[in-house]
């Protein structure tokens, strides 16, 4: 999905919002409603992915894909009427904004590595560093001393970007960041850098709280194309320690494998 | 280049293969100029370990000449003869620098895939899986050794091949084994399975100030290379009650130490799966998981369990509490082959041991599937198989 694209869905799907959002005060005035809890572009995402799912998983011919299959019928009903049943048990709604707390996506990960608080944290605080152990960013460019612009894959070969500001920097201990208003995807973390005890170098312990573009659903989505955010942060801090402790990853991409 | 690749269970061909290249700057290509079957190959040939891919290249005992270094690797040179670790360690993190070699951080590709088996990821290794970082094996023409400036370690002249092709796995397996058990003077060290890890666990031993050797197995040519190259009294455990004869042996006090040379094989992803399966085993009779408990049953109180053999899993109906009642210690893991190779390398210039004495066959690579079938069923006498490309 470009970013024009994007952003034009963006737009619509906002105008359908305050439509539903209307729809749904009146609705809940005349005491008949509630039946949609899915917002705007999460409806669009399921019915296409809930539909590429379907094909899919028809042509696995497997028992697997059969799952896939009626995974993907679900997703595609979801996004026809606008309601999950999920949602409605969880009790959560995306399509409206005020729901924003109940789908963010909130992270905690640490690892520890062989190095001093001083040299992962001047690594870290270099920003144009981080595609190298983060795996889903493509680049992230430095705009000034506190912004930068952060280029992401998304999931189905997309991408998405947003601006950044940091907004703590305590030198050898501490940086936290937001992504600025407008942003493709909201998010927020911080990471710190703690010495670990007994010589055994910096504790990196990241802390990242983002709203995926659709929701608690787009993570499902997310996972199950391989990019799922908690598995991808524990994957890029294993890079980061590897990249400082060995000055190198390890592979075998590329080659024969045993 | 020719590499022995699986394709299944029972199911090894020589297949031609795209020749390795260098990926980091801390890589190397060897050009393989000899390579054996370890006894854990069997349990992938088997299909035991899971995380196998058609068309895996096995193999992680293997020696050769440096063709092509990586930018970063500084001490070794193009031509040099080496012998390779079969656990692929970084030299850098915590455990590396302690010298837990096989518990490397950072050099499993796929750690993810581990611990989510085991908690963390041990090192990764040649070989052996994708599990354990699906790295290309030494069954090959060349392989690509990842941290070469760490693993590597140069043969002295006048040294040939097969005499120090078993330090890359079974000798310092079988000597970690007995180092394990914390040998004091008039102790007695038994050992369960005749196979190469057993024989160099019996050497070792020995190496290290043990009074007696007893050697447990069933195969006759097994037991007699137990008395001649490993200087063990026998038991056949075919023919007597194991723990009554050790007790009886012993002076009703009990082996000091037991060795558990045997292991068990891995049989799944998950764990609730690995249980399943090794109940499946468990009906099926194999005698694996009963040389554990044999073992603990035996050894003298306040003695130590060392495990070289590997196990993958879970254990079912393990005697936990005479474990416990006699105070016993476990020792056990994957072997931290570079901690013993500058010790282990010079007993052998030294002429302290042939480790060649336990090569049955020698072959050429291109009959490695007859090899690999010859030495599971353990026909024509076969211990060790040794194979030149």
């Amino acid at each position: 999905m470009s970013d024009t694209l994007f952003r034009q869905e963006a737009a619509e799907a906002l105008q359908r919002k305050s439509a539903e959002h209307q729809a749904r005060q009146a609705s809940a005035e005349n005491g008949t409603g509630g039946d949609t809890n899915v917002g705007g572009i999460e409806r669009l995402i399921s019915v296409t992915s809930g539909s590429a799912l379907i094909l899919y998983g028809l042509s696995r011919r497997s028992a697997g894909g059969l799952a896939l299959a009626s995974v993907g019928g679900g997703l595609l009903l979801r996004g026809a009427t606008g309601h999950c049943h999920v949602y409605s048990k969880l009790k959560i709604s995306t399509s409206d904004a005020s729901s924003k707390e109940t789908r963010g996506i909130h992270i905690e990960k640490s690892i520890t590595i062989g190095k001093s608080p001083e040299e992962v944290y001047q690594f870290w605080r270099n920003l144009s560093n981080l595609p190298r152990f983060m795996d889903h960013l493509k680049a992230v460019d430095v705009i000034s001393e506190t912004t930068s612009h952060w280029v992401a894959k998304a999931p189905m070969g997309g991408n998405i970007s947003w601006d950044a500001e940091i907004i703590v920097d305590e030198p050898n201990a501490r940086i936290a960041w937001r992504s600025l208003p407008d942003s493709d995807i909201e998010n927020a973390g911080s990471v710190r850098f703690v010495e670990a005890p007994g010589g055994r170098g910096c504790e990196v312990h990241v802390t990242v709280q983002y709203y995926p573009p659709a929701g608690v659903l787009g993570a499902t989505i997310a996972k199950l194309f391989g990019e799922e955010p908690s598995i991808q942060i524990t994957d890029d801090l294993r890079r980061l320690k590897r990249l400082l402790e060995t000055g190198e990853i390890p592979t075998t991409e590329g080659q024969p494998h045993g | 280049m020719k590499a022995l690749c699986w394709h299944g269970r029972n199911d090894v061909r020589i297949d031609n293969v795209p020749d390795p290249t260098i990926l980091n700057p801390r890589d190397a290509i060897i050009k393989v100029t000899a390579t054996a079957i370890c006894g854990s190959d069997l349990h992938l040939y088997n299909a035991f370990i899971p995380t196998l891919m058609e068309g895996d290249i096995l193999g992680h005992e293997f020696m050769g000449e440096v063709v092509e270094l990586g930018s970063e690797v500084k001490n070794l040179k193009k031509g040099d003869r080496v012998v390779v670790p079969f656990t692929i360690a970084c030299g850098q993190c915590f455990f590396c620098k302690k010298t837990m070699w096989s518990l490397c951080d950072n050099s499993n590709p796929n750690a993810g895939m581990a611990e989510k088996m085991y908690g963390f990821t041990p090192s990764g290794l040649f070989g052996y899986s994708h599990l354990l970082g699906g790295y290309a094996g030494g069954q090959a023409e060349y392989v690509r050794v990842p941290f070469a400036d760490v693993g590597p370690y140069k043969v002295p002249k006048g040294l040939r091949d097969d005499q120090v092709l078993f330090l890359t796995d079974i000798f310092p397996t079988g000597y970690q084994a007995a180092e394990n058990c914390d040998i004091q003077p008039g102790d007695t060290i038994a050992v369960w399975g005749c196979g190469p890890v057993g024989l160099f666990a019996m050497q070792s031993a020995y190496m290290l100030g043990a009074e007696r050797v007893i050697a447990i197995d069933r195969f006759p040519e097994r037991l007699q290379m137990a008395q001649q190259f490993g200087g063990a009294e026998v038991i056949n455990y075919e023919q007597v009650d194991v723990g009554s004869t050790l007790k009886e042996m012993t002076g009703g006090r009990g082996p000091d130490s037991c060795i558990d040379a045997v292991g068990m094989e891995a049989h799944g992803m998950t764990l609730d799966n690995l249980y399943d399966k090794g109940m499946q085993m468990a009906r099926i009779g194999t005698d694996r998981p009963h040389v554990l408990r044999q073992a603990i049953m035996s050894c003298r109180k306040g003695g130590t369990v060392s495990l070289p053999g590997v196990y993958g899993g879970l254990l079912n109906m393990l005697p936990i509490g005479a474990a416990h009642a006699k105070s016993l210690t476990f020792k056990m893991g994957q072997t931290h082959v570079h901690r013993y190779l500058p010790k282990l390398m010079e007993s052998i210039e030294k002429g302290k041991i042939d480790p060649s004495a336990i090569i049955t066959h020698r072959v050429p690579l291109s009959d490695a599937p007859e090899a690999y079938a010859m030495f599971k069923n353990k026909t024509d006498g076969c211990v060790k198989v040794v194979m030149t490309p």
